[in-house]
């Protein structure tokens, strides 16, 4: 089978990838889309750890399925302000939303 | 100690402390003023124009008569315990030999092992000038009293006098050159005061600048003297030196420290110095200057100054040295040290040069002035030739005289100035409220003669300010304004003449002659037997100037009393005749000072001489015997034996000169604005010279003021003190400005720059800095990440994940 | 591993790998957001296949079913709302090469640090025997397992579900 490091590869660098795109990316949309990324790099290596370490125990998977529902709920309430702010600014783009600015 | 007043050791302490205490309380309790107009009369010795319309202060009525009570009751203390220590010690037999002295001691100042010791001592010096002082300042305080009756600061002049006799009288006591030379100085100080007493008149205040001076110069040399001797000897008691042959061996023996290969000895060193201080004060050549115009003061303070004490001073304090100048030669023999040498020299040429300038003199007080100096130089002269005692007589003599003449002067003067009075109310017309001061000093009288009489024709205008005349100044001291004062002031003719004869030496009835004749006796016995030619020297000058004295003396009578008024102030002069306190006091002292002016000479007769000494002095020389033990027996003088030429000679300059005066000025007495009949006699320049004393004072002007003024102005004033300290202060403070800049700056610097440097730093930094807050969420992730990655290099290397994987 | 021996797995393996990360390079460097989204769903399939070939096919069922159908459509929901002006922007903003610089040093460090440790050790899993769904299920709720967070999460959905609505009200 495919070894573990092959996998953890595989997910760092979906890790790696999302967070350019968070980093460099302009539209808000964009930015949450790369975090989705993040997270499911993150579920990877979960996964991948649990099969190959120990796959008698579920808390692998169970932890993934939690993250699973936060990345859910963190992706509709991030759109939900998205939208929310796009009605009032017109603007997605997050070099806008600077009002914590100096 | 207790104090017990029989006590001839402790009885001279007490002499000058009368004196002394009158001073004192005098000063600081009795002297009061209150302030008048000054457009009243008060003359502070002639009218002064700055003080017109202030107010002046003149001393109070109360006030003046308890000063002179103070005054009084000083000098009648110290005058009668002089007195009793003088009649109690002139019986003893043999005074002064060996230990049989009075006097005692104190241990003043410890120096290192011994003492220094001060204290007072009477041997028969002091007591002879026990006995002439007080008498003379008795005589001289009441002459004050109706003198400066009219002054305005006649306390201030009580407390000076004062000063002045107890200053003199403590020099007569001293045991010690130290205690003398104080007393010395106080008397300086007091001529200074004393002399330039009108101190708003110019040319006394010059002429008190003058006397101290040239006075002072002298004591400086004199000091020198003084350390010498203490740096040789360890002591300068009198009696541990004066009386002390192995002293006075090692100090004849000792070269001196500067030109001692020479064989100038140590002694003669000290000798010269103290006698420089001598010359300074009893006014010889050339030091002469400051004592003729050192009548710029009152009558009595001249008086006093030139009779009585300052002049004398000097001259004891020789008398009382002459062991010391006397160490190593033997005068009796013709074989003089050279303090002697110099002693005879200056004195003898003094004697003459002084009485030459006094027969061209106008002023009736410079010829006194002049005549005192004369007879200074007589003094001198003899102390040089050794004979000792001969001159002490005549310092005692000569006192008496001297001060005689001038108060009788003064009274002269005073006389004057009522004449002078008189007419100015004739001629204004209307009373003056104003009354002169007895004295107005003269003026400008040396620089040529100015017409006697212009006065009596000036008409003042009546409107004008009183006591400012515009008429040239009447000088009621000008003999030529004078004549035939015999008939209005009699008493002080008489006495007058008392004394002017006895200063001439009239023969055997004045005290002049007996001390004038023992003088040349003495110089003609040792020059005849021993041929010095010293003594022959001392022989020609002295009786050269004893022929002059008696000249100017007899002039100066005839042309003051004789003949008639030549001007109309002398015509109405006179002292009002009255008899009030004023004039009494004024002419009882010329009446008992003339008496001793005839018979003081009588203690003083040697037993072979005609008739005279027989009556007087059948077995010895009263004067002689009691004063001989002063020295040592070694070299006690020679008592000259009877020879007529001195005495002849002593008979001829006298009458001759008094002869020739009378001829020349009395005969025929001189009219109104006739001019000298000398000055036909010898050409007009030499008169003229004479009158100008040789120009001596503009030469001592020429050589030592001006360039001691350009010296004092340009260097010490504008460079040194201006140039030198000044700068040198400019710079210092230049420095500490300089510094306290430097230090501003870096105080601003440091401060400012750094103080407000970091908040304001910080301030823009956090300006800058706070652009890190964008507000971009993008940003601030970025920043983590960047972190986190940087974190896991620090991890990596430090754990050596690097290595272990590579 | 030998080509030879495991062909089907890799090939598989290689297969999903493209899917993913060819996604979320399209995810990232796309210029319309709608294409991105399109991409986000293919990457999340690639990852689905991954949790396939992890024996854990409930996971995979529930990241077709949750993300793909509900997040991802949620995402293509979001776009089209969002529209307007979405296509006039630039994609990247000023410090995108930083970022890229940034994120391979990230890709390095995890590389480094939880890789590498690992490497060439576990060839091949521990055991074979594998939990299955129903265990997982067992797990969720039971008591001496992960009830509690099971029951926090649930509370967290519900918070997020009102939340959004919430937010995203429009204004009255």
């Amino acid at each position: 089978m495919v070894p573990l490091w092959m996998f953890l590869t595989a997910a760092a660098g979906l890790f790696a990838i999302g967070a350019y795109g968070v980093l460099s990316r302009r539209n808000a949309v964009a930015i949450l889309m790369s975090v989705e990324l993040m997270l499911n790099a993150v579920n990877i290596n979960l996964v991948a750890f649990w099969r190959f370490q120990t796959p008698m125990d579920m808390s692998g998977q169970a932890f993934a399925a939690f993250v699973f529902v936060v990345a859910a709920a963190e992706a509709a309430v991030g759109l939900a302000i998205i939208i929310s702010v796009y009605r009032g600014r017109r603007s997605v783009t997050v070099d806008d939303v600077d009002l914590l600015r100096w | 100690m207790d104090v017990n007043f029989n006590d001839l050791d402790f009885l001279p302490w007490l002499i000058p402390v009368g004196p002394l205490l009158a001073f004192l309380i005098i000063t600081l309790l009795t002297n009061r003023s209150q302030l008048v107009p000054a457009t009243d009369s008060h003359e502070y010795g002639g009218h002064h124009p700055d003080y017109d319309g202030m107010m002046v202060p003149v001393v109070t009525p109360w006030s003046r008569v308890a000063s002179i009570v103070v005054g009084m009751a000083g000098a009648s203390a110290a005058f009668l315990i002089s007195w009793t220590v003088f009649f109690r010690t002139v019986g003893i037999d043999q005074f002064g030999k060996d230990d049989k002295v009075y006097g005692s001691a104190l241990d003043w100042m410890a120096t290192g092992v011994t003492h220094f010791r001060m204290g007072v001592l009477v041997d028969p010096l002091t007591t002879v000038l026990l006995f002439m002082v007080p008498l003379a300042v008795m005589c001289i305080f009441i002459y004050s009293i109706g003198y400066m009756a009219h002054d305005p600061r006649q306390a201030r002049f009580f407390s000076l006098i004062s000063l002045f006799a107890g200053a003199m009288l403590t020099l007569v006591v001293a045991d010690n050159l130290l205690l003398l030379f104080v007393g010395w100085e106080v008397m300086g100080v007091c001529s200074y005061m004393l002399i330039g007493f009108w101190y708003e008149k110019e040319s006394a205040y010059n002429a008190a600048i003058k006397a101290f001076t040239v006075t002072r110069v002298a004591d400086v040399i004199m000091l020198l003297g003084i350390a010498y001797l203490y740096f040789m000897t360890g002591t300068l008691s009198f009696r541990e030196i004066l009386y002390n042959p192995d002293v006075l061996d090692m100090l004849a023996n000792t070269d001196a420290i500067i030109f001692g290969g020479f064989g100038f000895s140590a002694a003669g060193l000290i000798g010269i110095l103290l006698i420089t201080g001598t010359i300074g004060k009893s006014a010889q050549f050339p030091f002469h200057v400051w004592l003729p115009d050192a009548m710029e003061g009152p009558t009595p303070v001249s008086a006093m100054i030139h009779a009585a004490a300052m002049v004398s001073a000097g001259v004891y304090a020789i008398i009382r040295m002459y062991p010391l100048f006397e160490a190593g030669g033997h005068p009796h023999e013709g074989d003089l040290t050279s303090p002697l040498m110099l002693m005879t020299i200056v004195g003898g040429f003094t004697a003459l040069f002084a009485a030459t300038i006094a027969v061209a003199q106008r002023d009736v007080k410079r010829v006194l002035a002049y005549s005192t100096i004369s007879q200074l130089g007589f003094m001198m002269a003899a102390l040089g030739i050794g004979a000792y005692i001969a001159a002490f007589f005549h310092l005692i003599t000569h006192a008496f005289f001297k001060a005689l003449l001038f108060m009788a002067a003064g009274s002269v003067i005073h006389a004057m100035e009522h004449g002078e009075h008189h007419v100015h109310e004739h001629h204004h017309g209307h009373d003056h409220d104003h009354d002169h001061a007895p004295e107005t000093p003269a003026i400008g009288d040396e620089a040529g003669a100015h017409p006697p009489a212009e006065e009596t024709a000036a008409l003042d205008d009546p409107g004008q300010h009183p006591g400012k005349h515009d008429e040239p100044h009447f000088d009621p001291q000008d003999m030529f304004n004078m004549g035939g004062l015999k008939d209005r002031i009699p008493v002080t003719w008489l006495t007058f003449l008392a004394g002017g004869l006895s200063l001439a030496g009239f023969p055997l009835i004045t005290a002049g002659f007996w001390s004038k004749d023992e003088i040349l006796a003495d110089a003609w016995y040792i020059l005849s037997d021993y041929g010095s030619g010293a003594h022959g020297y001392v022989f020609f000058m002295l009786a050269i100037a004893a022929f002059l004295t008696a000249f100017y003396t007899s002039r100066q009578l005839c042309l003051t009393f004789l003949g008639e008024p030549r001007t109309e102030e002398a015509a109405h002069a006179g002292l009002g005749g009255s008899r009030d306190i004023i004039s009494i006091t004024m002419q009882l002292p010329l009446v008992i000072l003339a008496f001793f002016a005839i018979f003081a000479g009588f203690v003083g007769v040697p037993p072979e001489f005609p008739i005279f000494g027989a009556i007087l002095s059948p077995d010895v020389n009263p004067f002689f015997e009691f004063t001989k033990y002063s020295l040592l027996v070694e070299i006690q003088p020679a008592k000259p034996p009877f020879n007529w030429i001195p005495v002849l000679t002593s008979f001829g300059v006298a009458l001759g000169g008094l002869w020739l005066g009378y001829v020349m000025y009395g005969r025929k007495p001189l009219k109104a604005g006739e001019e000298d009949p000398l000055k036909k006699m010898m050409s007009p320049a030499i008169y003229t010279t004479l009158e100008n004393k040789y120009y001596i004072d503009e030469l001592y002007q020429l050589v030592f003021v001006k360039p001691s003024q350009w010296f004092s102005r340009v260097v010490v004033s504008e460079f040194v003190d201006r140039g030198v300290i000044d700068g040198f202060l400019h710079l210092v403070a230049r420095a500490f400005t300089f510094t306290g800049d430097l230090l501003k700056v870096f105080n601003l610097w440091l401060i400012d720059g750094v103080g407000d440097g970091i908040p304001q730093g910080l301030g823009r930094f956090g300006l800058w800095f706070r652009r890190v807050q964008t507000g971009r969420i993008q940003q601030y992730l970025l920043y983590a990440a960047i972190a986190a990655v940087l974190i896991g290099v620090i991890f990596v290397v430090s754990t050596g994940l690097l290595q272990a994987a590579g | 591993m030998t080509f030879g021996d495991l062909t089907y797995e890799a090939f598989a393996f290689g297969f999903f790998t493209i899917l993913t990360l060819g996604g979320a390079l399209g995810v990232v460097a796309n210029r319309n957001l709608v294409r991105g989204a399109v991409w986000l769903i293919v990457s999340l399939f690639g990852v689905a296949g991954y949790f396939v070939l992890l024996s854990a096919p409930f996971l995979a069922a529930v990241q077709v079913l949750v993300y793909i159908g509900a997040i991802g459509i949620l995402f293509t929901f979001a776009v089209m709302l969002t529209r307007s002006m979405t296509n006039l922007n630039e994609r990247y903003n000023q410090q995108w090469w930083i970022a890229a610089v940034t994120s391979i040093a990230l890709f390095g460090m995890l590389v480094l640090l939880v890789i590498l440790p690992v490497f060439g050790e576990q060839e091949t899993a521990v055991s074979d025997v594998v939990a299955t769904t129903a265990d997982l299920g067992v797990a969720l709720v039971s008591g001496d397992a992960y009830v509690l967070p099971f029951e926090v999460a649930s509370l967290l959905l519900t918070a997020a579900m009102i939340g959004a609505i919430v937010i995203a009200r429009e204004e009255e």
